[in-house]
């Protein structure tokens, strides 16, 4: 109540000390909300009801005593009610002429029996209680309510601190509050919807209020007019008096008011507002149009300046009587703001809001219907007002045609402002008469609200990367632009044609340029023109879109304006330029993701790929046949573009383009081979791809393309290499086809980045074939690469560093890149923070760890401290990469026991990796154990830190690699104490049992070690004697015989062919890894031993 | 008739022998079927002994349009001007021969001289302001409300000259047509359809194809 009152009501500004409220309908309606909240509030909320007032509100009643009933003590013409306060106050006390209340009870009660003087009563009340809520709240309540977003949390502090012993008392106050404030809340949006419902006048409006005024004419002594009349009694259908060729400048009637102390005022009644006339008496005369004074709100402001007498009575009149015209509501707009510049402590907030309320008022009269049709009105006669020489007009359809995009409405504008030319020079009568026609409000409806609503849609979207609107600040091009896009417009063939190679001249690279044709909607008819049989409108519109859909903004617009589907159409001309512009036109705007889908589905990557059919390696070419190859080579632009997503790989292989793709890749031309190479390495990340290339023979050409002089070719294809050198016959096939060479050569380019790191992938992937290898080092490769080492992008180095692992496979290279001062710049890498660097790199240092020259540099280096730190990194890759690196660091140190005790904490974050959940990590963490637990000490601190239960839960794992390392390491960590039988007592014999069924055989090594030292636990034997480990699925048991059969068995040696079928152990006994056959053995002799111990024992018992 | 045909047949020959000399583009096989086809569109029989003019304004601009699809009167008069080379009012088989060489199979370079012919009306080797709005004339959609139609043509008259005219001097030589048509081949019929498109050219050859199967 607080806001609405101090800020949407309407106070008179003139009086001094208690403000009025204005008759206005606004006010109206928000007394008679109030009122309705008041005399409901005691029958709704009676316990808030029976609250009393911090201080009663207080006013000049035009009741008296004798209007007061029962509950009240009538003496005299006082009046006292019954109830009191808690001091004793009545909580109705009248002294006339004031009244005081104490209570909304007592409020609602007098309310009731003021009857139908209640909206006065109600409105001297607020009137002489500026801050009502202050009297019933206090200060600090009411301040909470012109806060916005107060919550319940701050009222019950407030009102806790305010009187902590009367807790149910500040309860009700916060209620009280609450209710309040909704009713705020409610009144204000109350206002704001009839603020926002009429903001401009209309000739209802208009009519109203002179319907209003006439009826001030009436009243003898009281009257605040003598007369008002029209000039004429004609209306228009649209319900205007004013003559045709004045309604476009907005005017809707003459009025001749006559004031009670003034001279007779000529009014015009616009839809601007009011103002004085030069003195129109009757319909039909032509001069006196101009206006003699400012311009009014409406027609009572007017008044209300123009005759005191007028002024002083309208207040006067009766307020019930009082149902002023909707068109008033106009000013309250800007009392809101009158009102907000008396009251100094609003909040920024507060001012916010009130941005939003009249954002929210200049928007609505767009969308709602009635008043809309006037619109157009406005803006002519703004036009007019602006600019009304010819010149100057330019501007002023082009500010608005940002908005008006629409080819039709650009139009209209365009006739309109011709228009406007031709009031301003005098005109002949018929000449008004047709363009009244023109501007007919009611034709103009339909075209206006559709092209108003799409283009604000449209601007919503663009918004964002929109740049204010600000005349002054555009260029001369600009202007020129606009021009041009109108003659695309309305000329002819031979027009448009001339006007685009005329569009053509400007800088189309230009964001200014570039811009400007899609703000003055270029872009619409440039698009539009695809769709003409015109070849050579065509031609230009794609010359010009082909140009400036290098920027990306136009690109989305274009995609917006759904130019794709006329692109992808052209490209099934006939006409060959054309098919070249229109691929050429999909490479540029095809560069982001709903483009490049856009294109699939209108099927545009079937017809890019049939545009790749062409002889492309003839000596003597047609001209027919090198417009092809241009066509071709557009298309591959386009695939190349479109080739970024994985979908229109998948689609261009099913229109089968890699076969052309390859047939094109013969081409001599370096023009046609990057877009080609290029679409290739793009697809290359396909495995489809990668086969296609390999099948299609097109590592050779590939291969043969890396000798170009063209950078950016060679790029392409070392990349398109690099991808498909993950194949093994690929790496044979560029060692046939003498690719390595190249490759190597290409690392001296040291100043183009890009393809620096394209050839040292391709040459990383080739190195994992050992005889590419040796081949790459007969050019000394290895040499260049590890100076590459050294002040290289990331992406470089992780291919440089990549390949240095490879090379490190052979023992000779180990050495050579010792010598090259290579482990040194290999482990000052291990302090990146790159993970695929990182990948590569501890790769690379394990790899070079297997050297002990190498090792002892590393350790010197404190490398071992740097790998197992990086167990820290958050990559799983990274972790396990590092964890198989410290493998053979530990293998290969010197003294490598104390070299791990060293490194703090690092055993401890070893044990812990074993909980990763990534197997790859597991792996290589229980292969790490399995070095770092050779050394006694080490296990027993592995040991104490947990790592048997750790082992042996994840023992059920099924991942064969995990297996074999994990076997490893629970062999090797039996050697220490109880270690066996805990691995037994934690189940892990039993799953370990179940790896011998595994299909590898480096499981089966490992698994035979476990449990050869798992089986020194006579427990663990019972357990693998259970689990099957000599026992196969009929119950033919060698290791624990019965007593009587087993004599049988003894005198023979074991029937190998039975027990290869069926005993895992005894089987692998006969394998040819000795390892295996040592451990096997072990393990069952183990298990007979004990069975033996127990036949001794039982037959000693 | 017989006599007749072996008559005409001759000449033809004879004709045709001459020409394809003077004709680029052409077969003497293709000449034949062109004279032929002249011959039709004169409308009568070439009468030996008798002088024929060759076809005149009307026929010719009936052609144009007919076969070739050309619309702008205008335009037409200075393609006729520009067939007609001696400038006697008619076009002769061999103006004609010459004219459709240029029209169906012309270099860029050819065409470039000959679209520059069409548009300098005068015949003064300049196309002038005056020329351009000529042609340039209905080629805007004027609202019939605005004050001044012309100010759009004028404007792009100004727009063309800013864009073609290198050596400012307010026309177009035939330099600086040369030189827009080179730089941008769209400006090659800046002012006016005056050549054939792609199809009536594909239609046409396709007749004259026709006629050499039939002999």
């Amino acid at each position: 109540m607080g806001v609405s009152l101090s800020r949407a009501a309407q106070w008179t500004t003139a009086s001094s000390g208690t403000g009025k409220l204005e008759l206005t309908p606004m006010n109206t309606s928000l007394l008679k909300e109030i009122l309705c909240f008041v005399e409901q509030f005691s029958s709704q909320h009676p316990q808030e009801a029976e609250h009393v007032f911090k201080e009663p509100l207080q006013w000049s009643t035009t009741l008296v005593a004798s209007d007061f009933k029962t509950d009240y003590d009538i003496s005299d013409s006082d009046v006292r009610s019954h109830e009191k306060d808690s001091e004793g106050r009545p909580l109705l006390q009248l002294s006339p002429p004031t009244v005081y209340v104490r209570s909304f009870s007592q409020l609602s009660k007098f309310v009731h029996l003021a009857d139908d003087k209640k909206l006065e009563e109600l409105r001297a009340c607020l009137e002489e209680n500026r801050q009502p809520v202050v009297n019933i709240l206090g200060p600090s309540f009411a301040s909470l309510l012109e806060k916005e977003g107060a919550n319940t949390d701050e009222l019950s502090l407030i009102g806790e601190g305010e009187d902590e012993d009367q807790g149910r008392d500040s309860e009700v106050k916060v209620r009280l509050f609450l209710l309040l404030q909704n009713l705020d809340t409610q009144l204000l949006s109350k206002c704001l919807k009839e603020i926002s419902e009429q903001v401009r006048l209309d000739p209802t409006a208009a009519k109203n209020e002179v319907e209003l005024l006439r009826r001030f004419c009436s009243e003898g002594e009281t009257r605040a007019l003598k007369s008002v009349r029209y000039t004429s009694d004609y209306e228009f259908s649209n319900g205007c008096r004013a003559p045709p060729w004045r309604q476009v400048h907005g005017e809707m009637c003459y009025l001749v008011i006559e004031p009670c102390d003034t001279e007779t005022l000529y009014v015009t009644c616009s839809t601007a507002g009011a103002f004085l006339n030069g003195g129109i008496k009757q319909d039909g005369e032509e001069s006196g149009y101009e206006g003699t004074s400012i311009m009014y709100q409406d027609l009572v402001t007017l008044l209300n300046s123009r005759s005191p007498h007028f002024a002083e009575n309208i207040n006067k009149q009766d307020f019930a009587v009082q149902e002023l015209p909707s068109t008033q509501k106009i000013q309250h707009v800007e009392s809101v703001d009158a009102e907000e510049q008396g009251q100094p402590q609003r909040s920024c907030e507060q001012q916010e809001k009130n941005v939003h309320e009249k954002a929210g008022q200049q928007h609505t009269p767009n969308k709602a219907g009635g008043k809309k049709k006037y619109e157009p009105y406005t803006r002519w006669k703004n036009l007019g007002l602006v600019s009304p020489c010819g010149k100057a007009e330019e501007k002023n359809p082009s500010k608005s045609s940002g908005k008006e995009r629409s080819g039709e409405m650009q139009k209209k504008k365009l006739g309109a402002k011709s228009k406007m030319k031709a009031e301003f020079s005098v005109s002949s009568l018929p000449g008004r008469l047709s363009s009244q026609k023109i501007r007919n409000p009611a034709g103009a409806v339909p075209a206006d609200v559709f092209s108003e609503s799409s283009s604000e849609s449209e601007e919503e979207e663009e918004q964002p990367e929109r740049r204010p609107e600000s005349n002054t600040d555009l260029p001369s091009e600009y202007w020129q632009i606009q021009k041009l896009v109108k003659y695309l417009k309305g000329g002819d063939q031979t027009a448009t044609v001339l006007t685009l190679c005329a569009m053509m001249d400007f800088n189309l690279m230009q964001e200014t340029c570039q811009l400007a044709i899609r703000d003055v909607g270029g872009l619409e008819v440039l698009i539009n023109l695809l769709d003409t049989d015109e070849v050579k409108c065509k031609i230009g519109s794609l010359k010009i879109l082909r140009k400036i859909s290098h920027n990306v903004q136009i690109r989305r617009t274009i995609v917006d304006m759904g130019g794709l589907r006329s692109i992808v159409k052209i490209l099934d001309s006939p006409d060959k330029d054309l098919k070249a512009l229109a691929a050429e036109t999909i490479a540029n705007v095809a560069r982001f993701r709903r483009a490049r889908r856009t294109v699939r589905q209108y099927g545009g990557i079937k017809k890019l790929v049939k545009l790749l059919e062409c002889v492309p390696n003839l000596a003597n070419l047609t001209a027919n046949q090198v417009k092809d190859v241009e066509v071709a080579r557009c298309g591959a632009l386009a695939l190349w573009s479109c080739s970024k997503s994985t979908k229109n790989k998948e689609a261009i292989r099913k229109a089968e383009g890699i076969p052309l793709l390859g047939c094109l890749l013969k081409s001599p031309h370096e023009n046609m081979l990057i877009p080609v190479v290029g679409t290739l390495q793009e697809c290359a990340s396909e495995e489809s791809y990668r086969i296609a290339i390999q099948k299609e023979g097109m590592i050779r050409d590939l291969v043969k393309n890396l000798s170009s002089d063209n950078d950016e070719l060679q790029m392409h294809c070392a990349s398109a290499i690099f991808k498909c050198a993950e194949d093994q016959q690929t790496r044979v096939l560029v060692h046939k086809y003498k690719g390595l060479q190249p490759l190597v050569s290409l690392l001296s380019k040291a100043g183009n980045k890009q393809l620096l790191a394209a050839a040292t992938g391709a040459i990383w992937k080739c190195s994992i074939s050992v005889e590419n290898v040796a081949k790459l080092q007969e050019y000394k490769a290895l040499d260049t690469l590890v100076g590459l080492l050294t002040d290289q992008p990331e992406e470089v180095l992780v291919n440089v560093v990549g390949a240095l692992g490879e090379f490190a496979q052979i023992p000779a290279n180990k050495a050579t890149i010792r010598k090259c001062g290579g482990i040194k710049l290999l482990v000052n890498l291990l302090t990146g923070t790159n993970q695929a660097l990182l990948v590569n790199v501890t790769k690379a240092v394990g790899a070079c760890a297997t050297d002990k020259d190498n090792m002892a540099i590393i350790d010197q280096l404190d490398g071992v401290r740097l790998v197992w730190s990086l167990l820290k990194n958050p990559s799983a890759d990274v972790q396990s990469s590092a964890a198989w690196a410290l493998c053979p660091c530990i293998e290969n140190a010197k003294d490598a026991g104390e070299m791990v005790r060293s490194l703090v904490g690092g055993l401890e974050l070893i044990v812990n990796l074993l909980k990763s959940a990534n197997n790859e990590v597991l792996a290589s963490i229980c292969a790490a154990i399995s070095k770092i637990a050779k050394d006694k000490e080490n296990l027993a601190v592995l040991t104490d830190h947990g790592v048997v239960p750790l082992l042996a839960k994840l023992t059920n794992t099924t991942d064969d690699r995990l297996r074999r390392h994990l076997a490893e390491a629970i062999s090797h960590c039996c050697m220490w104490g109880s270690n066996r039988a805990s691995f037994g007592e934690a189940g892990a014999v039993a799953s370990l049992v179940r790896y011998l069924k595994s299909k590898e055989r480096p499981v089966h090594q490992s698994t035979a070690m476990a449990l050869y030292q798992l089986s020194k636990d006579p427990n663990n034997c019972i357990t693998m004697h259970g689990k099957g480990v000599v026992k196969d699925q009929q119950g033919c048991d060698i290791a624990a015989q019965k007593p009587g059969k087993r004599s049988r068995w003894s005198s023979n040696t074991p029937c190998k062919p039975a027990a290869a079928r069926c005993l895992p152990l005894i089987h692998f006994i006969g394998s040819e890894d000795e390892m295996l056959q040592e451990a096997s053995a072990g393990c069952v002799r183990n298990i007979r031993l004990l069975a033996l111990a127990n036949t001794k024992a039982r037959l000693f018992h | 008739m017989s006599e007749m045909t072996a008559l005409s047949r001759k000449l033809i020959q004879t004709q045709a022998d001459t020409i394809s000399k003077q004709v680029e583009h052409f077969s003497k096989t293709e000449v034949k079927c062109l004279i032929r086809h002249y011959n039709q569109l004169l409308g009568q029989p070439a009468v030996p002994g008798r002088a024929v003019n060759g076809l005149d304004r009307g026929k010719f601009r009936s052609i144009l349009h007919n076969i070739f699809r050309m619309t702008d009167d205008m335009i037409m008069d200075g393609v006729f001007k520009t067939f007609d080379k001696d400038n006697d009012g008619y076009v002769s088989m061999k103006e004609w021969i010459q004219g459709l060489s240029v029209f169906l199979r012309g270099t860029l370079d050819e065409k470039i001289k000959y679209c520059f012919h069409v548009y300098d009306f005068n015949g003064d080797n300049y196309i002038s302001r005056e020329e351009m709005f000529r042609m340039l004339k209905n080629s805007l959609i004027t609202k019939p409300t605005e004050e001044d139609p012309d100010e759009g043509i004028k404007d792009l008259v100004e727009i063309t000259l800013k864009m073609m005219d290198h050596d400012h001097d307010g026309r177009l030589s035939f330099a600086d047509f040369e030189k827009a048509v080179r730089e941008e081949n769209l400006l090659l019929e800046a002012f006016g359809n005056c050549l054939p498109d792609a199809t009536s050219v594909e239609t046409f050859e396709q007749d004259v194809l026709q006629e050499q199967l039939e002999q």
